[in-house]
């Protein structure tokens, strides 16, 4: 087992290197950049230096003046040190930025992720014991609406967020339409202050709630199906036992064994924030920062946020592989 | 064998036997997949959904009599400001020609006419005055020569007519406020009927209290226009309608300013404009977007690109994954090795900041919009690959050890024809259930990106940049038929695919009882 676990680290880390290297070289490639707009920005003041004379100064400033290949080693080398650059966005150093807003998205997934849980297993064991019912009908295309194929987004989450605030921001007026606080968030007390972080939360869990609760949902049936299929299900209902108690007892209980792996397999994810979302919602989480850094190319924090982004998908794989073994006692890891 | 099974063959089949094909319903695979496939009710559903998108979109596209950037006009009624107008309530000065008549002793003069004196003088000048009627006063210097006249009711020249000389100007006045009908001035009879003045029964210039000061520049207000304006000032109406020279009617509307003490009249003209998010009418079922175009036909055209990007993506994702996955799978070893590492980078590499980031840089790169959709689909589709790969290799790392692999070894059939005619078609089913959802999410993702701004751009509609609109709220608020309708056919659309997907894999699956 740790034998397995090495070797997949040790594999991860050259995939992530890989990864890096590709992503790099992409943002490299870039023309139209960041450090491009600045020198054309300070080159039009009054009494400026040329636009190439900007461009030289600011190329050795930000570290582009040496080739793609060399500059990627130039970088990883400060990223493993722990040295991740300035953002140019944000001024600030990226890990600073990074402290700022990982802890905001932290909290909206996690409670997304509780939800999610909560709503999309019961329904989705329901869906698979009533199959082909109108109870299964009316489940199931709930959660095709929210269905992805394994990347976060299969749904118009822009379309269901726009929905939930023309209803709920516009019509109905109980929350704002975007934004993290209210207007008179400074006059509040400490429990007001959180209160109305929390109102202007409702929204933005509610989208990530309906957007991804499908896939999980529909993973829970299926897996339940092919548990209720299977023989030791239909030998439980031939020694007599319950209907409740062949469910609840003997079918969910291995229906969990993929279950616990999809879900520790995602817990990485939580970090990740939620690109979209936090951005129709402005939500200044790592989503909403990122997408604005990466609109106007600032290569540091792009870099930082899309490497954060590859080690956790590498690290929900690896959990859910290691899970996987752990928790199903058949499957045996080389 | 059950009573009502002999009934049902009994009459007619006596005579076959009991191993007799005749017997049995042959019903090959493919029908059966059909047959289950038609059981499953959401399928059916889903094929529905997506027949209608693709006849609304392919269908409704040629068959609607607008194109797909074609600008609507409409007429609209703007109020612009024409004229002002203001009754004089200040005594006005004329001079005669070659006097000089300054403000200091304008001022001087409004004193003693204030005192009701007849006689005032500044330094060493002195003037005698003579109030000649009501606010109608004449001034005359020491030497008993007429100076200046000072007046209330303006003496205006007719449209076309030269102003009238100082002279004319002082008899017409006295002539006015003194009820007179007639006046000569430099020896030029004048007569006078109601406010015009006339001469030789043309109309070369009238009195009127009101100035009229155009709003517009290059338009000369006329004499008709005015007149039919003090009747309105006088009957104290707000609105009043004036037919001019041209034959064009137009509205008026008088509004008052009471601390100026000027009239504003502004004049509703008939604009020629785009028609912008003109509501739904018959022309326009779904009314018209921001560039005053036809939304219903944007909605097609929108649909063609987002279905004909889904499945160009789709193609390309699968054909490389094919290649890829196949070989891998037949191959194994090193090749298989080398290839699902590659598919490991793949999938580790955040797709969506990369494909924003690629937006934003064609943004600034300012690449044409039918080559930026060009892009998009190169990128979507080799961001794509490694799920298919995934799926190929798996399903033959299995197939390859089967007998029949081993027969097409024995027969001495080359490699790829039995990867690509042996192998490959095995994983069709698997194939066409995973590119169906694929579709769907594509569709999403190209949805999303023109939604953020950063995929299919303007000319060209998709039902992502459609939506796009609603990042201006006052559009998401009170604009319904600009978004809602869009996200319907998204949604139809991914829902479909996904339908039909699911639909599919359950008939394909063989351990299904229904």
């Amino acid at each position: 087992m740790r034998k397995y676990i090495i070797k997949r680290i040790l594999l991860s880390v050259l995939i992530l290197f890989c990864a890096t290297f590709v992503i790099y070289i992409v943002l490299r490639c870039l023309p139209g950049n960041y450090v491009e707009t600045m020198a054309i920005q300070l080159s039009t003041k009054p009494g400026a230096k040329s636009f190439e004379e900007w461009m030289a100064q600011l190329s050795v400033t930000y570290g582009l003046d040496k080739g793609p290949i060399e500059g990627y080693f130039v970088q990883i080398g400060n990223m493993l040190k722990g040295n991740f650059g300035d953002s140019w966005r944000w001024t600030v150093p990226v890990i600073e930025k990074f402290n700022d807003v990982i802890w905001l998205s932290f909290v909206m997934g996690g409670i997304a992720f509780v939800l999610e849980l909560l709503i999309a297993i019961p329904l989705g064991v329901v869906a698979a014991t009533k199959q082909y019912s109108r109870a299964d009908y009316a489940i199931t295309a709930g959660a095709v609406l929210g269905y992805y194929a394994a990347k976060r987004f299969s749904l118009p989450t822009f379309f269901f967020a726009t929905l939930l605030k023309l209803v709920f921001a516009v019509h109905l007026g109980w929350f704002d339409i975007s934004g993290l606080v209210g207007r008179n968030y400074a006059q509040l007390d400490a429990m007001g202050q959180f209160l109305d972080k929390a109102n202007h939360l409702v929204l933005p869990i509610t989208t990530l709630v309906i957007v991804s609760i499908g896939g999980l949902m529909r993973y829970t049936r299926t897996n339940m199906l092919e548990v209720l299929n299977s023989d030791y299900i239909r030998t439980a209902r031939a020694k007599g036992l319950s209907e409740k108690k062949v469910i609840y007892h003997h079918a969910f209980r291995n229906t969990l064994i993929p279950l616990v792996t999809i879900v520790g397999g995602s817990l990485p994810s939580l970090f990740s924030g939620a690109l979209i979302t936090e951005t129709l919602f402005s939500i200044p989480g790592i989503g909403y920062t990122s997408y604005h850094s990466m609109v106007v190319g600032d290569i540091p924090f792009s870099m930082f946020y899309m490497t954060f982004m590859a080690i956790l998908t590498l690290a929900g794989n690896l959990i859910a592989d290691i899970l996987y073994a752990v928790v199903d006692p058949r499957v045996r890891i080389a | 064998m059950s009573d009502e099974n002999k009934k049902n063959t009994m009459p007619e089949e006596e005579q076959l036997s009991l191993n007799d094909d005749r017997r049995v319903k042959v019903v090959s695979p493919g029908a059966l997949v059909v047959k289950r496939f038609f059981r499953n009710r959401i399928a059916v559903v889903g094929l529905v959904m997506l027949a209608a998108m693709f006849l609304f979109s392919f269908l409704g596209g040629a068959l609607i009599p607008y194109g797909q950037d074609e600008q609507f006009y409409t007429y609209t009624f703007m109020e612009k400001e024409y004229v002002a107008a203001t009754r004089n309530d200040d005594l006005r000065y004329a001079v005669r020609e070659g006097g000089e008549f300054g403000t200091i002793y304008q001022a001087q003069f409004l004193l003693a006419q204030i005192k009701g004196e007849t006689e005032f003088s500044y330094r060493d000048a002195s003037f005698s005055l003579k109030e000649e009627g009501p606010d109608f006063y004449s001034i005359w210097d020491s030497e008993g020569n007429i100076l200046a006249i000072a007046y209330k009711d303006i003496v205006h020249a007719a449209d076309g007519m030269p102003e009238l000389s100082f002279n004319a100007k002082y008899e017409a006045l006295k002539a006015y406020l003194g009820g007179g009908a007639s006046f000569t001035a430099d020896g030029v009879e004048y007569t006078l009927s109601e406010h015009d003045i006339l001469q030789d029964g043309v109309e070369v210039a009238y009195v009127s209290r009101v100035v009229v000061q155009s709003k517009v520049s290059g338009v000369v207000i006329s004499r008709d226009f005015k007149e039919r304006l003090e009747e309105a000032l006088d009957s104290g109406t707000e609105k009043f309608a004036y037919t001019d020279a041209a034959g064009e009617e137009s509205e008026y509307t008088i509004t008052y300013d009471a601390s100026a003490k000027v009239w504003s009249v502004t004049q509703a003209t008939k604009t020629y404009v785009y028609s912008v998010y003109g509501s739904p009418s018959k022309e326009h079922p779904l009314g018209t977007d921001k560039n005053g175009m036809d939304m219903l036909t944007r909605l097609m055209y929108g649909g063609r690109v987002s279905l004909m990007v889904g499945f160009i993506v789709v193609f390309i994702e699968t054909v490389i994954g094919v290649i890829l996955g196949g070989l891998a799978g037949y191959f194994g070893r090193w090749v298989d090795n080398l290839i699902m590492r590659i598919v490991d980078v793949f999938y580790c590499i955040p797709s969506m900041p990369l494909l924003i980031i690629l937006g934003a840089a064609m943004d600034g790169m300012n690449v044409d919009p039918q080559i930026r959709m060009i892009y998009l689909m190169l990128v979507l589709g080799f961001l794509g690959w490694p799920g298919v790969a995934r799926l190929v290799r798996g399903q033959i790392l299995s197939l390859r050890e089967q007998e029949f692999m081993t027969a097409t070894e024995a027969c001495g059939i080359r490699v790829s024809r039995r990867i690509f005619r042996h192998l490959i078609p095995n994983v069709i089913p698997q194939l066409i259930v995973t590119c169906t959802m694929g579709l769907g999410s594509t569709i999403i993702t190209e949805a999303t990106l023109s939604f953020l701004g950063l995929g299919v751009k303007f000319p060209f509609a998709s039902w992502g940049n459609i939506i796009n609109d609603v990042n201006n709220s006052f559009v998401m608020t009170n604009y319904w038929f600009i978004w809602i309708p869009a996200g319907v056919c998204l949604l139809t659309a991914v829902l479909g695919f996904n339908f039909v997907g699911d639909g599919l894999r359950d008939a394909f699956d063989p351990k299904m009882k229904r």
